[in-house]
């Protein structure tokens, strides 16, 4: 190619073959994504497509997504929490309750939260101090709050929300600017500014990388990268400006994501989180207090538990008996098809929340083509399975 | 020419990023006792593993021929099936299990689809007389002695009417009287046929015992010498060995300053709650600034554990009594942070198991254990990390291609050189190495002998656990030795010798 003159760099082509054989896990997903939304829009006519179920699909993916996020540093520690589910049933309940009870939403949440955090106590501090495997601690888990979400409901079954900020949660949208027409101009705004932060963080990384004489993509690779990402960003804040806009799960589920993405790659506790996972030993023994980490990290699922338990309530404007049933395994799922590895140490929130889209993608469109639900855990399980076993082997090779 | 129960032609086994084994050739005689020495990391192991199956056929280069076959094995399971039985230094018998039962594992005695375990416990009975082990056959291995539980490992062995003995290190962890008593036991299973190869770094021993002696360094065969025909001596095996006079090795230091105590440790005295047992008892020892001491020791002494107890690995280990002090002050350290923090820290002499997060990289591991140094705020500055983690590359010469590089995939000795870095961002006034040049080549020896020159005469003090002797002796300023928990002397330089370390490291005790 054009690298017959030029010895010692290399041409584009080799260069993006490089690109994939270091990434191929993230594209296989990135492509699995694309594949599964375009089956999906076939098979329902264009209907999986449209503005109004994207909408549909962010509120319905927001309450796995962000319990997922807190599974994935769970899953880094080599730990695994069973209990997510219940814990978000059973504290969207006492949501319900305390909201029934006279009390507004600003003030149930923050006491939900909380309580997610004493759950998070409790199970950390047998895992941690007590030394109980998490599998165990958390199958009891599932157990006690499987039962405390069944007392909840008991007297009432199905406890109907009738605050309106709460169901706004998961069901409404931001605001517009007063002046806009038919199209949501906020949200293309916020598109615009997206786009600008990428770029802008691209070129910085790039530079950095530079400065000290590490490998750098070629300038092509980095600007196809840009416009990629750019259209991507682009044509998802099209699709919502044409509905009601960016919903308000999306906004939650980005700050999470955010906040975390951050935790584990910009500070001192997120190098400690990978450490443990990679190596627990070798962490205690180069000062990492492993049981305050362990703690943070139970203590983080049982939070964005809580949160996940709020989206979902929200969403159906009830709490109800069966609440929470079957959201570990979406969590745990959406975790390990985002890349998270089996044997702990590496994981990305970023992936794992494009694991929780394929997942919810998945439901969304077979709800729509009206599958069976039997067929849908099947074909989760699969997918799943099929995830796990690529990532093992992609992983093996490399070595 | 068929004299030759195994040959091995040719073998070249290749990990990422060293070449553990490169073109090697040993033949062993049918029913001779053959040694195989070389330093750590020389490829012994390696090669032992390569015949076993555990590396198996395919995965290395070369031929291997058995009984005048060429054997491909792909699993132990295959080699065993020849009579090829390896006994390795960590032992794999289980714990918890009966001698008879260890004996007869993976091979059970049936009678239809049942365990015979009458015939079992008769059968067991006899392969104990065979090693001369008077014990109940009904007895938990985990009861048992480590000379006893070697004897076990020999009978099993025997059970599956083993051919050729392979014995990784088999008296490294072993007193005197036990050693001799397997070497003795050698002998007589030579006489009824049975080959042996055996592994050891004690020399005394191989010139003793060994028909023919085989060196291996750097993962080639140096020679393979007759010891029946002319008497080798020691000092032969060592030249090539380490393929250089011994002088050489250890760097000297020019005029050597002591300044105060700085770090102390009085009436030590730990327990393991996990066994149950006191395994450190009324431990004295200082080191001054500018000082590298050395602990000497075999296998089990306590050296590890007294490391770790310093640096405060509480929950496995429980301070009974005894008093610590860095720069006179008294100290606890409830957690290696700690210990850290007060400027004592512990360099693991298991890099892959406790010292190393071996999926990240080079600049990761430098940085793990002071990221408070580099936190401006509340994020980490990733610029100043690299820019660290480039002068350490630089400064102890770690070799890799970048900081960037996964530290898995590195030598051993880039590895240590890594789990060095990591220790000295911390910034300690005192290092405890803990076997620093186990399973390295002996230039990254080298260099990590005139490192810890340097450090010294830069006034940090050093406390050095080693099992190579020699490396004790040619690098400390003061020698402690422990056996069994207790430290049994302390040697000037001077007086440190072979002969007097070593009767120190065997002295044992009476448990009254």
């Amino acid at each position: 190619m054009s690298n017959s003159n030029e010895t010692g760099k290399v041409g584009i082509g080799q260069e993006l073959l490089g690109l994939l054989k270091t990434n191929i896990r993230d594209y296989v997903m990135y492509i699995a994504l694309v594949v599964i939304f375009v089956i999906f829009s076939f098979m329902t006519k264009g209907l999986f497509l449209s503005p109004r179920n994207l909408s549909d699909l962010v509120n319905q993916a927001g309450y796995v997504a962000v319990i997922a996020i807190g599974m994935t540093v769970i899953l880094i520690i080599k730990h695994i929490d069973l209990s997510v589910g219940y814990v978000a049933g059973f504290l969207g309940a006492v949501a319900a309750i305390l909201m029934k009870n006279g009390l507004p939403a600003i003030v149930a949440i923050p006491i939900v939260l909380v309580c997610g955090i004493l759950i998070g106590v409790y199970q950390g501090t047998l895992v941690a101090k007590v030394g109980v495997p998490a599998f165990v601690v958390t199958l009891a888990g599932m157990f006690i709050f499987r039962g405390l979400l069944s007392l909840t409901t008991a007297g009432t079954g199905t406890i109907i929300i009738k605050d309106e900020a709460y169901k706004a949660i998961s069901n409404g949208y931001i605001p517009d600017i007063p002046i806009s027409g038919n199209v949501h101009l906020l949200t293309l705004l916020i598109g615009i500014i997206a786009i600008v932060l990428v770029v802008y963080s691209q070129i910085k990384t790039r530079n950095n990388l530079r400065k000290y004489n590490f490998e750098v993509s070629s300038m092509p690779i980095l600007i196809g990268k840009i416009v990629f990402l750019s259209a991507i960003i682009m044509y998802i804040m099209w699709i919502l400006a044409g509905y009601k806009g960016i919903p308000w799960t999306a906004v939650i589920v980005a700050i999470v994501l955010l906040i975390y993405n951050f935790i584990l790659n910009r500070t001192r506790l997120g190098r400690y989180i990978y450490g443990i996972g990679g190596n627990a030993e070798a962490a205690e023994l180069s000062g990492v207090n492993v049981q305050k980490i362990t703690m943070f990290a139970f203590c983080s699922v049982s939070m964005l538990s809580a949160l996940g338990g709020i989206l979902y309530s929200s969403r159906l404007a009830s709490a109800t008996p069966t609440a929470g049933t079957g959201f570990e395994l979406d969590a745990i799922a959406s975790s390990y098809i985002g890349g998270v590895s089996v044997n702990g140490g590496i994981g990305r929130v970023t992936n794992t929340i494009i694991g929780a889209f394929v997942i919810m993608s998945l439901t969304n469109g077979m709800n729509l083509m009206g599958i069976d639900i039997s067929y849908q855990y099947i074909v989760k399980g699969v997918i799943f399975i099929l995830a796990v076993a690529f990532d093992i082997i992609t992983r093996n090779k490399r070595k | 020419m068929s004299d030759y129960i195994l040959e091995m032609q040719n073998i070249v086994k290749e990990f990422p990023g060293v070449k553990a084994l490169n073109n090697v050739d040993f033949k062993v005689k049918r029913g001779e006792i053959h040694c195989l020495v070389g330093e750590n990391g020389a490829g012994k192991s390696t090669l032992m593993k390569v015949l076993s199956g555990v590396y198996p056929y395919g995965t290395y280069d070369g031929n291997i021929i058995y009984n005048g076959n060429e054997k491909q094995f792909k699993s132990i399971a295959d080699s065993e099936q020849e009579g090829i039985a390896i006994i390795y230094q960590e032992l794999a018998l289980i714990p918890e299990l009966s001698v008879y039962e260890n004996i007869y594992f993976g091979h059970e005695l049936m009678e239809g689809k049942v365990i015979n375990w009458n015939q079992t416990i008769v059968s067991a009975q006899e392969m104990l007389k065979k090693v001369k082990l008077d014990v109940n056959p009904s007895i938990k291995v985990k009861d048992l002695s480590v000379g006893k539980r070697q004897l076990v490992e020999i009978a099993k062995a025997l059970s599956k009417n083993v051919k050729l003995l392979v014995l990784d290190e088999p008296t490294a962890a072993l007193n005197e009287d036990d050693s001799a008593n397997l070497l003795e036991l050698l002998r007589q299973l030579k006489l009824q046929g049975v080959t042996s190869i055996m592994i050891s770094h004690k020399l005394k021993e191989v010139v003793s015992i060994a028909d023919t002696i085989t060196v291996i360094r750097d993962g080639t065969t140096i020679c393979s010498m007759d010891a029946q025909e002319h008497k080798i001596t020691e000092h032969e095996i060592i030249k090539y060995m380490v393929g250089r006079e011994i002088e050489n090795i250890y760097p000297k230091r020019e005029n050597k300053k002591f300044g105060d105590v700085c770090f102390e440790i009085k009436n030590w005295t730990v327990r393991n709650p996990a066994l149950d047992r006191e395994i450190l008892h009324n431990v004295n020892l200082n080191v001054r600034r500018g000082e590298i001491i050395g602990i000497a020791g075999l296998m089990g002494a306590g050296r590890t554990e007294l490391a770790l107890s310093i640096f405060g690995n509480t929950p496995k280990y429980t301070i009974t009594s005894g008093d610590l002090y860095v720069d006179g002050q008294p100290k606890h350290f409830k957690h290696p942070k700690e210990a850290l923090k007060s400027g004592v820290a512990y360099v693991s002499e298991d890099r892959k198991g406790n010292g190393l997060i071996l999926i990240q990289d080079i600049k990761y591991n430098i940085s793990i254990a002071n990221l408070e140094q580099l936190t401006e705020g509340i994020s980490l500055n990733e610029n100043k990390e690299i820019t660290i983690a480039k002068e350490y590359q630089r400064s102890i010469n770690i070799k890799a291609p970048s900081i960037k590089q996964i530290v898995g995939n590195l030598s051993g000795g880039n590895q240590q050189k890594v789990a060095l870095a990591k220790f000295l961002f911390v910034g300690p006034k005192v290092l405890i190495l803990d076997e620093p040049t186990r399973g390295i080549d002996v230039g990254a020896k080298f260099e990590i002998y005139s490192l810890m020159n340097k450090l010294v005469e830069q006034g940090m003090s050093i406390i050095m656990i080693s099992s190579e002797l020699l490396e004790v002796l040619g690098m400390s300023d003061r020698v402690y030795v422990m056996s069994e928990g207790t430290i049994t002397g302390c040697l000037a330089a001077e007086e440190a010798t072979e002969q007097n370390v070593m009767a120190m490291a065997t002295r044992v005790e009476e448990v009254v």
